[in-house]
């Protein structure tokens, strides 16, 4: 065989036969501020994929946090609510209240969820708000540069325990989906991580299950998406994967913690 | 056509007047309860509220009445004020007209909130019922809280427009009232009551029924709002974030320009007896009521003392207040407080006469005669 038989042009690798793989409308052709290796970014696409294979664009309205996730309404194509810090799912609460037929989710990190809006975030699932919460489990805050978060691990380094976390001093990681799935108004508590093609899938999976349950009504659906921060925890993307690996998902364990069907 | 036996009131009530009462259920009830029914008649989508005295008749009477059975408006008891006040921040983002009550240190939990709600330009109604502080303080009514409202609250360069209600039928008529100043200037507005307002019983002549704005009408009224993205507008975003330090400027020069125009448009004020007055009191909310007392037992005393009421807190109504230093020998700032609103009072004469100040703190109410007092004492001091 010759081989410009077989070189193909960029005009034959773009036909639609060959098209295997497509950035989601939805989402923004914008430079994200995500460092490299951040789940932020896979997480974004898949609640984006989810979100047009449901046909809900314009039905949508997302709750962005306070965190590096702030600015997830600069990235996906929806209406937003920017809340204070902590308070989405009391914004989420209302919005679905007032537009039972909108699909109302909340984007959230550790601190945000799981710290400052821990007492928005219970009440929120013990209401049974029909609202899915998107949950970025990394153990540590990311905006402000790596500061101790609830789930950070015990003995893990950040800028505001240097010498590993004390449990003494600082009291324990905080599992709260391990709470919340105890609350009778959740449906849907589940944790994943998105740091292989198959954990994506999973996630994916599991966040567009948290959309429909929304939808129907069914109660809160919580999605923890245990993640990396290479940057906070100061490792290379692929080093950070194996950390994760190895130190967070013993902490906090895959799979689905409840599901109600 | 119209017969009319009562020929005194007559001599007192214009035309129109009569009518409206006679065709209006004059209803008793608290102040409170006449801000839940209020809210209920004029279209509120959605009240978020906690417990806590002197206010929680609002939630009470709003709960009683089951409004989501009739006009659809949402009730909801939150987990705190927080969450009350970031409910209403949700709710308005969308564009609905909704609404939280408390009480003091409840109102000061919710500063974070309605700092928010200003720097997003969110229309939304605050209700205080005021009660004595610092702290967990008292139950006792008080306006401690002025500064509070009309100086910020919360963080950063931002106006609340502030209405006084000085009876019940007034908590009634500011809902309505509220709503449409928050919508016309996408800008939250706070009723700023007391214990006594929200606790008193009075007549009322509930506001008529309004229906609640329908989508066409929000998507007219509300561009902006975060409904869900249709095909061909571009996405809205409720926040309040810009770290472009420049386009943040330019927000805040946006929200001043609000501000004049509201300064411009919308202070209320009420006279009373002042055309011949030779000493004006300025009194807002149940002072003013316990004021107008005062003026009685004054000019009955020979003294010639008129009254100033402000009826928004914010915009001040600063040029009418200049006018009468004018023509006043000197003005009382009479507060349920050490003296708050008498700084605004001495901004607005700018030095021409003489501005003093009579409180009384903590929960403790003035009686007239004290009122007046003050007033003799003020003048024998000249």
């Amino acid at each position: 065989m010759k081989n410009e038989e077989v070189r193909m042009t960029t005009k034959d690798i773009i036909k639609p036969e060959n098209l295997v793989y497509q950035k989601p409308e939805i989402m923004n052709d914008v430079p994200m501020h995500y460092c490299p290796g951040c789940s932020h970014g896979v997480v974004h696409k898949l609640v984006a994929e989810v979100i047009e294979e449901m046909g809900m664009q314009d039905k949508t309205v997302g709750i962005a946090p306070v965190g590096c996730a702030v600015f997830a309404y600069n990235y996906l194509d929806i209406d937003w609510e920017e809340a204070a810090h902590g308070r989405a799912p009391a914004l989420a609460t209302a919005v679905k209240r007032l537009r039972p037929d909108r699909l109302v989710f909340t984007y959230q990190g550790d601190g945000d969820l799981a710290a400052i809006g821990t007492a928005e975030t219970v009440h929120a699932c013990n209401r049974g708000e029909s609202i899915a919460i998107i949950f970025i489990n990394n153990g540590i805050y990311g905006m402000t540069g790596g500061q101790m978060a609830p789930t950070t691990l015990e003995g893990m380094k950040t800028a505001t325990c240097p010498y590993g976390r004390d449990v003494k001093l600082n009291g324990y990681p905080l599992k709260i989906t391990n709470i919340l799935k105890e609350l009778e108004g959740t449906r849907y508590i589940t944790r994943q991580s998105v740091h292989t093609a198959a954990a994506v899938r999973k996630a994916k999976k599991a966040i567009r299950k948290a959309f429909e349950n929304s939808m129907e009504d069914k109660g809160t659906s919580v999605v923890e998406i245990v993640s990396t921060c290479a940057s906070g925890w100061k490792l290379d993307p692929v080093q950070a994967n194996e950390w994760m690996e190895k130190n967070m998902f013993p902490a906090y364990p895959l799979g689905d913690l409840k599901n109600v069907e | 056509m119209f017969t009319f036996p009562l020929v005194y009131s007559f001599t007192y009530y214009s035309f129109t007047k009569i009518k409206k009462i006679m065709n209006e259920e004059i209803k008793l009830m608290k102040g409170n309860e006449a801000i839940a029914h209020a809210a209920i008649r004029c279209g509120c989508d959605g009240y978020f509220g906690y417990p806590i005295t002197p206010q929680s008749e609002v939630l009470e009477t709003l709960a009683l009445e089951k409004p989501w059975e009739t006009t659809g408006m949402v009730v909801l008891q939150a987990e705190s004020e927080v969450a009350a006040i970031n409910m209403v921040y949700g709710g308005a983002g969308t564009g609905k007209k909704v609404m939280t009550s408390s009480s003091s240190p409840g109102i000061s939990l919710k500063q974070e909130g309605i700092s928010y709600l200003a720097g997003s330009e969110l229309p939304s109604l605050i209700v205080n019922i005021v009660r004595g502080g610092p702290g967990l303080g008292t139950i006792q009514p008080s306006q401690a809280d002025y500064f509070q409202t009309v100086k910020g609250g919360g963080h950063g360069d931002y106006r609340l427009i502030a209405l006084a209600p000085a009876s019940v039928q007034e908590m009634a008529d500011f809902v309505g009232l509220g709503f449409d100043l928050a919508f016309k200037y996408n800008n939250p507005v706070m009723i700023l009551s007391d214990g006594i307002i929200g606790q008193m019983m009075e007549k009322v002549v509930l506001p008529p029924f309004r229906p609640r704005m329908t989508e066409e009408e929000i998507t007219e009224k509300c561009p902006w709002a975060a409904v869900g993205k249709p095909a061909g507008r571009k996405r809205n975003v409720i926040t309040s974030l810009e770290l472009d330090a420049s386009l943040m400027e330019q927000n805040n020069h946006r929200f001043q320009k609000k501000y004049r125009l509201i300064e411009e448009n919308e202070v209320r004020y009420e006279e009373i007896e002042c055309e011949d007055a030779e000493y004006l009191l300025i009194a807002f909310g149940s002072s003013a009521r316990i004021c107008q007392k005062s003026v009685e037992i004054a000019r009955s005393h020979g003294i010639k003392l008129g009254l100033l009421r402000p009826i928004t807190l914010w915009p001040f109504p600063s040029k009418i207040i200049n006018r009468y230093a004018d023509k006043v020998k000197a003005m009382l700032s009479v507060e349920l407080n050490a003296g708050q609103m008498v700084e605004d009072v001495r901004l607005a004469v700018n030095g021409k006469v003489k501005v003093e100040h009579y409180g009384r703190l903590g929960g403790i109410v003035f009686t007239p005669d004290e009122i007046v007092g003050a007033v003799e004492k003020m003048r024998n001091e000249e």
